[in-house]
């Protein structure tokens, strides 16, 4: 196994980057914000759409998910698969009552 | 003698250890589902009484300390130690003003007798019940990751000032930068399910 350090090889991101993240994941929190006060419906879509993406982003790139390898990525996948799933059965249960 | 060093290994360690917390919150998150799910009306009208503002003012205050900790390690990436110690010393003053605005919040639901067992709780419907014993687990177990990820990223600007970490060794910086930006991601799901989406 390489032990050399991972991101060295991958090219490091710079400043800029990070800031352009920053400001993506502030304006989707402020229609997040304006999304509640349109009503119970739209805000519970915001929170299904924006509030992933808004986690997808930190993963991706604060976290540096996008400069690893496939293994690092294959065990958060899995993780937030097998979430998924529980979430998935947690619903059909209770759908079908 | 050659000194034992695994990068990788660190850091895949570090991610086995941070998809048990994503699982730990994602059992609490699944219970808030199912109990929203049971109980819409009064989820509603517990939620009004939650502050939004502050909730929304501490998402900016954590998103902006997620900020300053990547930028540290690009920082110390460049070679710019001092910038960044700086920065990571900046994230953890963001995480005490969190714990602060947290801490009033708080103190505010304390003072209208909203704590766990209280007498005001405990003559609510049980949907409400409920909603204030998930606020208060949820966003106290976050709490208590915000003071554990002060405390990773103290040491580490301990351990920059004593020169263990540097731009040629810099693999635990960007583990503590890991577990910090994790209790950012739990925040930002926890926003909108307390305070804007109830």
């Amino acid at each position: 196994m390489d032990t050399s350090h991972p991101s060295s090889e991958h090219g490091h991101p710079g400043y800029g980057t990070f800031i352009a993240v920053w400001v993506c994941l502030v304006i989707f929190t402020l229609a997040l914000v304006g999304l509640s006060h349109l009503g119970q419906g739209a805000a519970v879509w915001g929170l299904l759409t924006l509030t992933p993406l808004k986690a997808a982003l930190v993963f991706y790139f604060f976290m540096h998910l996008r400069y690893e390898g496939p293994l690092l990525k294959g065990v958060v996948f899995v993780a937030l698969g097998t979430l998924l799933i529980f979430f998935a059965l947690m619903f059909s249960d209770v759908a079908f009552r | 003698m050659v000194e034992h060093r695994d990068d990788f290994g660190s850091k895949l360690g570090m991610w086995l250890f941070l998809v048990t917390e994503i699982l730990l919150f994602g059992g609490l998150f699944i219970a808030y589902s199912y109990m929203r799910a049971r109980y819409p009306v009064e989820f509603h009208h517990a939620g009004a009484e939650l502050n939004a503002t502050l909730g929304v003012t501490n998402t900016f205050i954590l998103l902006t300390s997620s900020l300053s900790m990547a930028l540290g390690i690009v920082a110390m990436q460049r070679g710019q130690e001092l910038w960044s110690r700086i920065l990571v010393g900046c994230t953890v003053l963001l995480g005490l003003v969190f714990l602060c605005i947290k801490g009033i919040e708080w103190a505010a639901k304390f003072h209208h007798g909203l704590y766990p067992d209280s007498a005001r709780i405990l003559t609510l419907p049980q949907g409400e019940r409920i909603f204030f014993g998930l606020y208060f687990s949820m966003t106290g177990l976050h709490g208590l990751h915000v003071i554990a990820g002060m405390g990773v990223l103290s040491v580490m600007l301990v351990m920059m000032l004593r020169g263990r970490i540097h731009p040629g060794q810099y693999t635990l910086l960007e583990n503590g930068g890991l577990y910090w930006h994790l209790v950012d991601v739990i925040w930002i799901f926890l926003l909108p399910l307390f305070y804007l989406a109830a």
